[in-house]
C-alpha cells in the first residue's frame, strides 16, 4: 500500500464505522454485549498502544524518555490533572530528559 | 437561553478547546512520521477520530505494513459506531445533517452528549462539541503539520511522549473497575512478549485478539 493508500483506505474505513447507528436498527449493532465486547477489545488497543508508544523501538523494548514521561501523565491523570495539561507537562518530561541527556 | 443550554455550550467549548490543542501535536507528529502536510490534513479532515489518526501514524512511523495500520486504526473506529447508536436519535432529520453528524460523532461528542441532564442541552452539546473541535483538530493539525515541517525532529520538543501520554489519557477513564484494569494488564504483557518476535503492527493485533477472547469467555460464562 502506498501512504495515500493508507491514508485513504483507513479514513473511509473509520469514517463509515461512525455510521453504523444512523443506518442500521439498533437491535442489530446496539445489543449489550456487542457494547461489552467492543469495550472490552478498545481497552485492549488502547493499553497496547500505550505499551508500543512507551517502550518499543524497533523490535527492541527499551526504558528511555517517553517510558518516564507516560508514567508521569499516568500520575497526573490519577491525581485528576487536566488532559490538556497532562499531555503538556509529559512533552515537557521528555523534552527535558533528552535536552539534558539523561535519557534518550 | 435555558440554563441547561447555557450550561452545555459551556462545557462543549471547554472540552473543543482542550482536544483542539492537543491537534498541533498530531500534526507534528503525523509528518514526522514520514506524512506531508496534506496527507496529515486528509486525516484530520476525513478520518477525524483522534485515537485512530495516532495510532494509523504511529504504526507508519513504526514501519508498519499499510494493512495493519489500517486494520487498527479501524479497530479503534467501532467504538465511534456503537456511539452512532446514541448519537443518532439525537440530531434530527435531513440527510445532510445526519451526514455530518455522522462524521461528528466521536468520543468527546458522544460524552458531552450524554453528560448533559435534557434532550435540548444533549442536543446543544453534541452539535457545539463537535463543530469546535472539527474546526479546532483541523486548523491545529494544520499549523502542527507546518511546523513540524519546519522543525524537523519533533522529538526533542516531546511530541512522541505527548502522543503515547494521549494514549494513557485515552484508556485511564475506561479503568474504572477491575475487569478493564485486567484486560489492560492482559494486553499490555502480550504486547510487550510479542514486539522482540513479532513483525511491526502485529503485537497490537495480538492484544486485540487477547482482549477479544477475555470478552467472549466472559460472556459465556456469565450466562
Amino acid at each position: 500500500m502506498t501512504m495515500w493508500e493508507t491514508i485513504l483506505i483507513g479514513s473511509a474505513v473509520v469514517a463509515a464505522l461512525k455510521f453504523v447507528g444512523f443506518v442500521l436498527p439498533a437491535s442489530v449493532s446496539g445489543s449489550p454485549r456487542v457494547q461489552r465486547i467492543s469495550d472490552v477489545v478498545t481497552i485492549g488497543l488502547l493499553a497496547s498502544l500505550v505499551v508500543i508508544q512507551t517502550l518499543a523501538v524497533g523490535n527492541a523494548l527499551v526504558f528511555d524518555s517517553r517510558s518516564v514521561a507516560v508514567i508521569v501523565a499516568g500520575v497526573l491523570l490519577w491525581k485528576r490533572v487536566p488532559f490538556i495539561i497532562v499531555i503538556l507537562v509529559a512533552a515537557g518530561v521528555a523534552a527535558g530528559l533528552r535536552a539534558t541527556g539523561l535519557l534518550s | 437561553m435555558p440554563a441547561d443550554r447555557r450550561a452545555a455550550i459551556s462545557m462543549s467549548l471547554g472540552v473543543a478547546a482542550a482536544v483542539a490543542l492537543y491537534g498541533i501535536s498530531f500534526g507534528a507528529l503525523a509528518v514526522a512520521s514520514g506524512l506531508d502536510v496534506w496527507q496529515a490534513q486528509v486525516l484530520s479532515l476525513f478520518m477525524f477520530s483522534g485515537g485512530s489518526q495516532f495510532a494509523l501514524i504511529g504504526l507508519i512511523a513504526a514501519g508498519a505494513p499499510g494493512i495493519t495500520s489500517v486494520l487498527v486504526a479501524g479497530l479503534l473506529g467501532v467504538r465511534n459506531g456503537l456511539y452512532s447508536l446514541r448519537t443518532a436519535p439525537l440530531v434530527g432529520k435531513g440527510f445532510f445533517r445526519r451526514l455530518i453528524a455522522g462524521q461528528l460523532t466521536i468520543d468527546e461528542s458522544t460524552a458531552v452528549a450524554l453528560a448533559q441532564p435534557t434532550q435540548a442541552s444533549s442536543r446543544v452539546g453534541f452539535w457545539v462539541t463537535g463543530i469546535g473541535i472539527y474546526i479546532g483538530w483541523n486548523v491545529m493539525t494544520f499549523l502542527g503539520a507546518i511546523l513540524g515541517d519546519a522543525l524537523g525532529d519533533v522529538s526533542a520538543f516531546g511530541l512522541d511522549a505527548a502522543a503515547a501520554a494521549a494514549f494513557v489519557g485515552l484508556l485511564w477513564p475506561r479503568l474504572t473497575a477491575r475487569e478493564p484494569v485486567v484486560v489492560a494488564v492482559i494486553a499490555a504483557v502480550v504486547t510487550a512478549v510479542a514486539i522482540p518476535f513479532a513483525p511491526t503492527g502485529v503485537p497490537v493485533l495480538l492484544a486485540a485478539l487477547a482482549a477479544f477472547a477475555f470478552a467472549v469467555v466472559k460472556e459465556r460464562t456469565a450466562k
